[in-house]
């Protein structure tokens, strides 16, 4: 992903230097192209092209935002209700994240999300200690957001 | 222009300070400090984030894009889910106790064997 960057960046350069222009626009013209032929080229890498990740990567951040929204309606909702009917408890989490920078992601992800809050990760990094405000109605809803969490994610890293 | 950007400014900055509101009333109404966490780490973040925001486009006018303030929001944003993680994994090794009503805890057995591990080291 890096190498494919460092293409495109040399290639806008080179631009720059083909028209003997040195400011922004230029530089921004020569980028597209250069992504159009890194696009034309992308049988000849080993990866995926790198704009995919950098969809996939600004995916993640607008969802990261939609949940941090959600998950503040929910706490006024608990927290400014007459009565406090909230079931809270600890559930276990199995993941199938490897790297350590993806479960700091998951799990900063879930701790943002409505409530929820990563209490401990197990030992050998394969299960996340979840503390749930109301464990009833959340559970099966949960497992549907790590999902879609994880991979997003996984779109990230492969 | 002006107007319309001082209406933006005011709604964030009330919904930002509405929110940190939420967050110290949760604080004080709910029972155990596992709820309590959840309250701080997300009405907290988010209040913060609205108030930046809101002095974001206060200064816009003034003195154009302030970097800084860019900056610190994303810094809140980025370490606050992580100090609510690390405060709740203190209180849950040294034995701070759920919430009586709590349903479940699947932690306890691990916790348990990691602890007597460490006795016996």
């Amino acid at each position: 992903m890096a190498f494919q960057l460092l293409i495109n960046l040399t290639i806008s350069f080179v631009w720059m230097f083909l028209y003997n222009a040195w400011d922004l626009p230029t530089f921004i013209i020569g980028y597209v192209v250069g992504g159009l032929i890194l696009f034309v080229v992308r049988r000849f890498f080993h990866q995926p092209l790198y704009l995919i990740k950098v969809y996939a990567i600004i995916k993640l951040i607008l969802l990261f935002f939609k949940e941090l929204f959600l998950s503040n309606v929910t706490v006024v909702k608990h927290v400014l209700s007459p009565k406090l009917n909230i079931k809270p408890g600890i559930f276990a989490l199995e993941t199938d994240l490897k790297t350590d920078w993806e479960i700091t992601l998951l799990s900063s992800l879930i701790t943002l999300t409505p409530g929820t809050l990563v209490v401990d990760i197990s030992e050998d990094q394969r299960t996340l200690y979840i503390h749930a405000m109301n464990i009833e109605d959340i559970e099966v809803s949960i497992s549907a957001i790590k999902n879609s969490f994880e991979r997003a994610i996984m779109e990230v890293s492969q | 222009m002006t107007e319309i950007s001082s209406v933006v400014v005011a709604v964030f900055v009330l919904l930002g300070s509405f929110l940190s509101l939420v967050t110290t009333i949760g604080l004080l109404r709910l029972p155990d400090i596992y709820s309590r966490t959840h309250a701080a780490s997300k009405s907290a973040t988010l209040g913060v984030l609205f108030i930046l925001l809101g002095a974001l486009v206060f200064f816009y006018q003034e003195s154009g894009l302030d970097a800084r303030l860019i900056l610190g929001i994303l810094f809140v944003f980025i370490t606050s889910p992580v100090a609510g993680h690390l405060i709740s994994r203190a209180a849950y090794y040294t034995n701070v106790p759920l919430w009586g009503k709590s349903v479940r805890d699947d932690l306890k057995v691990v916790s348990k064997e990691k602890r007597s591990k460490s006795v016996q080291h």
